[in-house]
């Protein structure tokens, strides 16, 4: 019913995401509905008509311990189904060859490769300005930081929101199921090019990607995207300092 | 000045009065009730800004980039269109405006003010030249808030939250002296709330009335004793958060710039530890104010007069553990996220307690609707919402996709608009009559209760769904993303929502303004309502009561007692003989 309320996910943990969504709609509408009926009820039922005089109570301990109990068994419950889920997506790296080095700065994104040396801070690094090219079906690492003030990447197809913060490096990941173009917007105010900062992930089927990756991040190919920018790799000594 | 001085003082309280003189009757005075009005209208006059800036961001989301009807005559170098410096300005703006200088005014300067010493029988508050004082130095961070928006380089324009080391660093945004008088003005607002919570707390703790027990206090004072302890608490955090950043800023310190050593994070740690027990302050005294209006108009005592106490408390606790729910995706180290869901969760009962309660009282209850019963359930069925939607945030998960969209901002609306604002009104409405003497109109009271409901929710719940569908707070322009194209037409209806609602608040203003004036004089106890402040002359005198301050003898919530004919049976009256005393 309300899947035309959230985007389309495409990612391996959005799934989780979505049904704990859902979950907490479910619940918290119900909740809403009973509260709402009862509410207007008793306003329309106990309204002042002559004759009539009002109930003198002080309370009822039996209710105040079961609507005390009830919320806590609920939250005790979305507690615990909460808490697998955040570990597995924000507390655990699952196995991958995948990096992709992310550095946001007012008011674009880079996303460096590693090349054909398979290795960070080398001249074959590569790197895009406002463009990221990922694998389906596999885990993708992204080392993320900013170069200036602070930044989110925020993929809403995937899920995926991380804040850049300079003077550190965060290791975040993702696994996109379905190839496609999925925009990925700066979610922190960042400055007044904050609206409008933004990327795109194309994600790739295997083949589809090995072929970019081929004419692309492979030898002294020129990178795809014509305004990016390899002399920018070399990381600023923000992050130099960050790493020691 | 101790107790005994001014209940010493209380024969002779006309004829003080009257040898005062203008200043200090009407500017410097160190009576409560005039403070009190003081803040009110700060607070009143601050809402018409920060209302003003909330309409011209609405206007941009929903038509951006076109000229706002009128504001060229401010903006003239771009013809009345609102660039990203002004919009981000205009949201800082807004948000800063109206927690301070609006929320905590009105409902903890005006109302903690006016309440405190009328509802526990005192003369004045404990230390009325500090009182004054508190109001004046709020009244000068409100002037050094306004100036930011004539200096060169604009207003903060950093977010409310003011996250270093955008904030930190004026090379970031080019706003220089705006950010500086942000830092300022906060600080010296902090150095107010001080002197009024401590204020506040020796008051309530040591003037109380004979037979003033607290668990004979009316749940506004607990609400305001438990705000006025997170107040003394929270507040200075803020205060030296501020600082350091203004430090960082002007002396070259480093505390938040990551380049020179510092760390950015460290603002946030300071600013949500001050801030998430800032909400409750924000939402206490209002959920107070409706635990004492509800009862009044149902005729009934509310129900689970300890139970509610109690969650109070509970949640004055707990405020202090959640704070870290603010920065799950923050970079924090996730592991904390685990313990902050926890707490977060476990927060959320409380809360839950109360609204049943309130539910509880309605029950059975003989339901009337003036105006001041209209805004206090127009808080519980706000406040409900507003809080069950923080029940998806509470969740680390369904969080790390919500965070920073218009999810946030809708929950933070229904929470302090439709909780605190609503709540404020019931209050003016409420005392109104105590506070000036005079009768509000009911007509005008209806007519302002039903547009702004209706307004606030086309204006807030659409918020919600665009928050879900992945928009961001703080964007300049929607239609900058592929993936918000289709829920423009939203915006649009959000804005319709949010001029109804400002242009709504001008009735409010009539009934207000010419009430004042020629509003029908009130009677002592025009509610027929139970608490002490209604024992006393409308308005009530310089110190309050005549020669003798009145005695309690029951809790404040005996309505339709059998022990009386009425249907009421007030604090202040004493047991007909035989009869039982009151249950509190």
């Amino acid at each position: 019913m309300l899947n035309w309320w959230l985007p389309e996910n495409v990612a391996t943990f959005g799934d989780e995401i979505d049904w704990l969504f859902h979950l907490i709609y479910w619940i918290t509408g119900i909740t809403f509905l009973l509260v709402a009926v009862t509410f207007l009820a008793f306003l329309f039922i106990y309204r002042d008509r002559p004759g009539r005089r009002a109930r003198y109570t002080h309370g009822s301990t039996p209710l105040e311990i079961a609507w005390t109990v009830a919320p806590t068994l609920i939250l005790v419950v979305l507690t615990f189904l909460s808490l697998p889920a955040w570990s597995r997506i924000k507390m655990s790296m699952p196995q991958t060859d995948f990096v992709v080095q992310v550095r946001a700065k007012q008011f674009n994104w880079e996303f460096t490769y590693p090349g054909a040396d398979g290795k960070f801070g080398t001249p074959d690094d590569k790197t895009f300005l406002d463009e990221m090219h990922v694998p389906t079906d596999k885990p993708v690492r992204i080392n993320l930081g900013a170069r200036d003030v602070i930044h989110s990447f925020f993929v809403p197809q995937f899920r995926f929101k991380q804040d850049a913060v300079p003077g550190r490096e965060i290791a975040a990941w993702f696994e996109v199921k379905k190839p496609g173009k999925y925009e990925a917007p700066c979610a922190e105010l960042c400055g007044f090019g904050h609206s409008g900062m933004k990327a795109w992930v194309f994600a790739h089927s295997g083949a589809d990607y090995d072929q970019w990756a081929a004419e692309n991040l492979k030898g002294d190919a020129a990178p795809a995207a014509a305004e990016s920018k390899p002399a920018d790799a070399k990381p600023t000594t923000t992050e130099e300092k960050a790493k020691r | 000045m101790s107790a005994t001085t001014v209940h010493g003082h209380a024969a002779h309280a006309e004829h003080e009065h009257h040898d005062l003189g203008f200043i200090r009757t009407y500017v410097f005075s160190t009576d409560h009730k005039m403070i009190a009005k003081q803040f009110l209208f700060l607070g009143l006059f601050m809402l018409i800004i920060g209302g003003a800036l909330a309409l011209v961001v609405r206007w941009q989301l929903a038509w951006p980039e076109t000229p706002v009807p009128g504001l060229s005559l401010i903006l003239t170098e771009t013809g009345g269109i609102i660039e990203p410096p002004h919009y981000n300005m205009a949201f800082t703006m807004h948000a800063t405006i109206m927690i301070f200088f609006v929320v905590m005014p009105i409902l903890v300067g005006s109302f903690g003010n006016f309440l405190i010493p009328l509802q526990i029988g005192a003369r004045d508050m404990a230390f009325p030249t500090l009182n004054m004082l508190s109001f004046w130095t709020t009244f000068s961070a409100g002037l050094i808030i306004l100036a930011g928006f004539f200096v060169p380089g604009g207003h903060a324009a950093a977010g409310w939250t003011s996250y270093a080391p955008l904030s930190s660093v004026t090379a970031y945004t080019g706003v220089n002296w705006g950010q500086n008088l942000w830092c300022i003005s906060l600080f010296i607002m902090g150095v107010g709330s001080m002197m009024g919570s401590i204020n506040y707390i020796t008051t309530i703790i040591n003037m109380r009335a004979p037979g003033m027990s607290l668990f004979r206090m009316p749940l506004a004072l607990w609400s305001l004793f438990i705000t006025a302890i997170l107040l003394l608490l929270a507040l200075p955090v803020l205060t030296s958060a501020a600082a350091m950043l203004l430090f960082d800023r002007t002396l070259g310190t480093n505390w938040f710039n990551p380049s020179q050593g510092g760390e950015p994070l460290l603002w946030q740690h300071l600013f949500w530890y001050f801030g998430h027990p800032e909400v409750y302050i924000l939402i206490l005294p209002a959920m107070g104010i409706a635990s004492e209006v509800l009862p009044v108009f149902c005729r009934k005592p509310i129900f689970g007069y300890h139970a509610m106490a109690f969650s109070m408390i509970g949640i004055a606790f707990l405020s202090w553990v959640v704070y870290g729910h603010h920065m799950f995706v923050s970079g924090m180290n996730p592991t904390l996220g685990l313990t902050f869901t926890i707490t977060t969760m476990i927060i959320a009962v409380p809360s839950a307690i109360k609204t049943f309660n309130w539910l509880g009282t309605l029950w059975g209850g003989r339901i009337t609707f003036p105006p001041p019963m209209l805004f206090a359930l127009g808080f519980v069925s706000m406040f409900v919402i507003g809080g069950l939607s923080g029940i998806f945030m509470a969740s680390t998960p369904v969080d790390i996709y919500i965070q920073d969209t218009y999810f946030i901002v809708a929950h933070i609306h229904y929470v302090v608009f439709g909780g605190s604002i609503m709540g404020a009104f019931a209050a003016i409405y409420f005392w109104f009559p105590k506070m000036f003497g005079r009768l509000t109109n009911n007509a005008l009271g209806h007519v302002h209760f039903w547009l702004t409901i209706v307004a606030f929710n086309v204006t807030f719940f659409p918020m919600h769904i665009i928050g879900v569908g992945g928009q961001m707070r703080r964007i300049y322009n929607p239609l900058q993303y592929e993936f918000l194209q289709h829920q423009q037409h939203w915006n649009v209806i959000m804005t319709v929502g949010a001029i109804v609602l400002g242009f709504s608040q001008i009735i409010f203003a009539v009934n207000f303004l010419w009430s004042l004036f020629k509003g029908a004089k009130a009677p002592t106890n025009p509610w027929n309502a139970n608490t002490l402040e209604w024992s006393a002359p409308s308005p009530p005198p310089h110190l309050n009561w005549g020669p003798k301050i009145p005695t309690v003898y029951r809790g404040p919530y005996e309505y339709s007692a059998p022990e009386s004919k009425d249907d009421f049976l007030p604090q202040w009256q004493p047991a007909t003989t035989g009869a039982p005393a009151g249950r509190h």
